[in-house]
């Protein structure tokens, strides 16, 4: 009696978590069908037609359109900041929980990486905006870079600061009773130890700064665009080309996709201890 | 053991390892904040490219509170989404996370793996995927709704259902995130209690009501006070399915500001939105903050 009960709640459960996967799937399957029609199909409502390329053809290929080179911008912006960002967060997390510096300059810096990680972006691009004019800096990579490597340091020293936890102290202390230094330590240890959390925190930078709309809507200019900025103009246009939109949301999802089939286990440990942090 | 130049170079090391990152922060977010109230006090206009600023005292703050109504709007607007997206996405992540604890390794995988989708592609797309989807004349959603005999309503078009429209797309794209959070919470559980429990509880309602819940009070209100401050980060998809309109109808905050500083050039008026969002949210953060660790200082002694 309990056992029937029970299977049935749980075949309830199944239903739901199900039912709502299917409304996370369906409309991705919906775009990417999109993709793959004509502007006529779509505009008729026609569910079932005959796969093209054009879209995409167009998209990367056509004369008037600079969306490989915004995908490149992306990319190019994506990597550098990541790579940055990387190196300066752990270095910075291995010196706050194995070297003891002073309270009050762990509590400021890791205090305020929180709160600035809270609050709404917008609020600071404003004023980006004006430093990076008056520096002539405005619409540069420089720029870009900066701001996106900055967007991802609170997480991604966060992140860094629990992965690093997990190294023992011993190890550390047997280290410098050897003779070495703390730069040595770093790169001999602590690097080679923390490669799974740092690709883990790479990963979410990356995303991060690849999906990043609000910094570069306003800090690019027609050089340095980057893809989810170029996918925000089509929508603005009169006339909306419907098909390359979803051409082109399709191909900025791609580096999504690969994250979750790679490295799964990863992103959510990562997207956790952002979150409990 | 350390000679003297090992030592001088470690004291080096560790201002060193710290420098980049702080003078990262101080540079980009903390002197910002001061370039803001500096701002926000000036006339400022473009000359070559440069701004430059006049210094008018609280004029713009006045403009902001007594003839920026559309900014106000976005207040109104924004408070009223954070809490309505908010709370629906508790409501079932939760719930799918209690239907989801039990189900075997695969099924977990598979889920996780569908969850995750909307919390890491791009928001703007998110968007862009919605706008087509809500398309009043040929939207997949209409198209359904038209089998059904509904419709067609046009969710982003009309000024009544405008920011309800919206506040689903939120829902949307940020359920599952709730959902993994409570999924892992529940997981943590000591399975014990349950055990101990078991004969205790008449129903799976009373076991929710009277172990699960109370046990699950740290996680709850972790999610909770995540989310809420994070939903006043809303931007990208607002962008693209509205634009803030149909008239002040989807306005949020964070597009006052944009429209302000970047479209209208009123870096004065737009500096004081932005700074007055800025302290506004920093406050909640930490009173959110505050609250959390109450509740949770009290959950403990509770049940210690």
């Amino acid at each position: 009696m309990i056992s029937r009960t029970t299977r049935k709640n749980l075949l309830g459960g199944h239903l739901v978590a199900w039912g709502y996967a299917l409304i996370i799937i369906g409309p991705m399957f919906w775009i990417l069908s999109n993709s793959f029609k004509r502007q006529i199909d779509i505009l008729m409502g026609n569910t079932f037609s005959t796969p093209i390329l054009t879209n995409y053809e167009t998209l990367l290929f056509s004369r008037q359109s600079d969306f490989l080179m915004n995908l490149w911008n992306s990319a190019m912006i994506g990597v550098v900041s990541t790579v940055i960002v990387l190196v300066i967060a752990t270095l910075a997390a291995f010196t706050i929980i194995r070297l003891e510096p002073p309270k009050w300059a762990t509590a400021l810096l890791l205090g305020w990486a929180l709160v600035f990680h809270m609050l709404p972006t917008l609020t600071f691009v404003g004023s980006w905006y004006v430093m990076f004019s008056n520096m002539g800096l405005h619409g540069t990579y420089t720029a870009l870079i900066l701001t996106h490597v900055l967007h991802a340091l609170p997480q991604t020293m966060f992140l860094m600061v629990g992965f690093l936890l997990n190294i023992p102290r011993e190890l550390i202390q047997a280290a410098r009773m050897d003779g070495c230094s703390y730069g040595q330590v770093f790169r001999r240890i602590v690097v080679p130890l923390s490669f799974g959390g740092m690709a883990a925190a790479g990963a979410l930078a990356f995303i991060q700064s690849w999906s990043d709309f609000a910094i570069s809507l306003n800090l690019s200019d027609q050089d340095t665009m980057t893809a989810p900025v170029a996918i925000a103009t089509f929508a603005q246009e009169h006339q909306i080309r419907y098909g390359e939109m979803a051409a082109a949301s399709v191909m900025s999802m791609i580096p999504a996709l690969i994250l979750i089939l790679l490295g799964q286990r990863y992103v959510v440990r990562g997207l956790m201890a952002g979150a409990v942090k | 053991m350390a000679t003297n130049s090992t030592r001088r170079r470690n004291a080096l090391w560790r201002i060193g390892s710290l420098l980049p990152a702080s003078l990262l922060l101080v540079a980009l977010s903390i002197y910002p904040v001061f370039n803001l109230v500096g701002l926000s006090l000036s006339d400022v206009e473009w000359i070559d490219g440069r701004a430059h600023s006049e210094f008018i005292g609280f004029a713009n703050f006045d403009q902001l509170f007594r003839h920026e109504t559309v900014y106000w709007a976005g207040v109104r607007n924004t408070i009223i989404f954070a809490i309505c997206a908010v709370t629906a996405q508790m409501i079932f992540g939760f719930s799918m996370a209690l239907a989801a604890r039990r189900a075997s390794g695969v099924t977990r995988a598979v889920l996780t793996a569908v969850f995750l989708l909307p919390i890491v592609m791009p928001p703007i797309v998110i968007g862009a995927m919605w706008r087509l989807l809500l398309g009043r004349d040929f939207g997949a959603v209409n198209t359904l709704l038209g089998y059904v005999g509904i419709g067609p309503i046009d969710f982003l078009g009309n000024p009544d259902i405008a920011l309800a429209s919206v506040i689903l797309v939120d829902i949307w794209h940020w359920t599952p995130f709730v959902f993994l959070l409570m999924l892992t919470g529940l997981e943590s559980l000591d399975q014990e209690v349950f055990e101990a429990a078991k004969f205790d509880v008449r129903s799976p309602w009373q076991e929710l009501r009277y172990v699960t819940i109370p046990l699950m009070v740290p996680t709850i209100l972790i999610t909770l006070g995540l989310r809420l401050v994070l939903s006043f980060k809303v931007f990208d998809e607002v962008y693209l399915l509205t634009g803030g309109g149909p008239g002040t109808s989807t306005e949020v905050i964070n597009f006052s500001i944009y429209r302000t500083f970047f479209a209208q050039d009123r870096l004065g008026v737009g500096s004081a939105m932005s700074l007055l969002t800025l302290v506004a949210v920093a406050v909640l953060i930490v009173v959110v903050n505050l609250w959390i660790r109450k509740r949770r200082s009290k959950s403990q002694e509770a049940t210690s």
